[in-house]
């Protein structure tokens, strides 16, 4: 438990200081929200219908455009050989690593929404719920993006790769996760929507750190 | 304890590296890894640390602890140094003794060993490429392990580093630890020498 608080720890450290990936993530959320109400224009009702989907995409790219330093760093120092051959399973290892990415960076993106809510012409109502959503469905863009970032961690520049490998991955999560915001708005039942994202996200903790680890043994080889 | 190879193999993108590798260590043993480049030193460090499968033959360690395999029982010192540009010298090393677990010791002391006291709370990024390896060389001596496996362990270190390394290498040597290095300069503590894909 001492080994996966330290990695945990450390990887928020680094994430948080100078040259760490946490502010990059928010800021681009926050320029993407920023230039929609300027490219679709002054209308305010087609800014509240298009609102949740803009705030899911901008988090979707937002969250993937970090995730290609979760092992790729690691592996560059020479840092993964010693997670690997440490006493913790390497599994675990990995779901440390991706939990304490989406504590920098992910739970961030969450946090900017309320205010953001109100660029977009959101109520107090809508903007809870995405913010709900986002809460509910980012950790399974983090863990499901583990994979694509484990596959693609001895590829040099495999950023692109890895959003290829991930964006399949996540249309469930994004599909329901806007589906659940528009029904918060429009007054459709919540519940069903809301069920399958935190479904999603639960079999994404399940599947992505045993995927992660599968992959990082076999890339190291 | 016993660090024994038999029949080793090793096979690198398709290609063989070598093969019928025989090699035995006992506790308090130095064994040296000598070769030309690209004859599979490294290879044969990364087959014993588990970090590459065996192609055929096996690497097996007897007397050890029998809870734990030999990678849990080893430090690997390898080219790249594992630290961290962003945190400095005493969060890297005490990240390390926490993560990798066992019998620790004060992360300071290892650092005075190794001659890094004046630079603990130092941004690792702004150490000289000498430094990195003496804070490398800090782990091995923050977390008791009993198998060192080192892949050119006195590059970068001066004159004065190499003495000290030769030092602790012989310190944990009469404590009964095992090391493997593979090197291209003499070691600086008697060590028997296993010579891979011919004279050099």
């Amino acid at each position: 438990m001492t080994a996966l608080g330290a990695l945990m720890s450390r990887d928020i450290r680094i994430a948080l200081r100078v040259g760490g990936g946490a502010l990059i993530g928010v800021l681009f959320f926050l320029t993407v929200v920023v230039l929609m109400p300027f490219a679709v224009g002054p209308d305010l009702a087609l800014l509240t219908r298009l609102g949740p989907a803009i705030l899911w995409l901008g988090a979707l790219l937002a969250s993937l455009l970090t995730l290609d330093r979760l092992f790729m760093a690691d592996h560059d120092d020479g840092s993964l050989d010693l997670i690997v051959m440490s006493r913790t399973p390497l599994e675990l290892a990995c779901a440390a690593k991706a939990l304490a990415h989406w504590l920098a960076a992910g739970l961030p993106l969450v946090i900017a929404t309320p205010v953001l809510g109100l660029l977009l012409n959101l109520d107090a109502v809508s903007t809870a719920a995405v913010a709900l959503t986002l809460l509910a469905g980012t950790p399974a863009l983090t863990f499901t993006g583990m994979i694509g970032a484990a596959l693609a961690v001895t590829l040099h520049r495999g950023g692109l790769l890895l959003a290829v490998l991930v964006l399949p991955l996540s249309i469930p999560v994004l599909i329901f996760g806007v589906a659940a915001s528009q029904a918060a708005i429009t007054g459709l039942s919540f519940g069903a929507p809301f069920s399958i994202l935190c479904a999603l996200s639960l079999v994404s903790f399940v599947i992505g750190p045993f995927a992660a680890a599968a992959s990082l043994r076999h890339g190291l080889d | 304890m016993r660090l024994s190879g038999r029949g080793v193999r090793c096979v690198r993108g398709g290609r063989e590296v070598f093969s019928g590798l025989d090699f035995d260590a006992a506790a308090g043993e130095a064994l040296a890894v000598v070769g030309a480049n690209g004859t599979g030193k490294t290879s044969l460090l990364r087959m014993i640390a588990g970090l590459l499968t065996i192609a055929a033959g096996s690497i097996g360690l007897e007397g050890g602890d029998s809870e734990l395999t030999l990678a849990e029982q080893a430090h690997y010192l390898g080219h790249r140094d594992a630290l961290k540009p962003a945190l400095s010298v005493i969060e890297n090393l005490a990240f390390w003794r926490d993560f990798l677990g066992g019998a620790a010791f004060d992360a300071r002391q290892s650092l005075a060993a190794v001659g890094l006291d004046h630079a603990v709370h130092l941004p690792a990024a702004y150490l000289s490429a000498g430094q990195r390896r003496r804070l490398s060389i800090a782990r091995l001596l923050a977390l008791r392990r009993p198998i060192w496996l080192l892949d050119e362990p006195t590059n970068a270190l001066d004159v004065a580093g190499q003495s000290m390394f030769a030092r602790l290498m012989a310190d944990h040597l009469s404590r009964g630890g095992l090391i493997v290095a593979a090197t291209h300069a003499p070691l600086g503590v008697p060590a028997r020498e296993l010579r891979i894909g011919g004279a050099a």
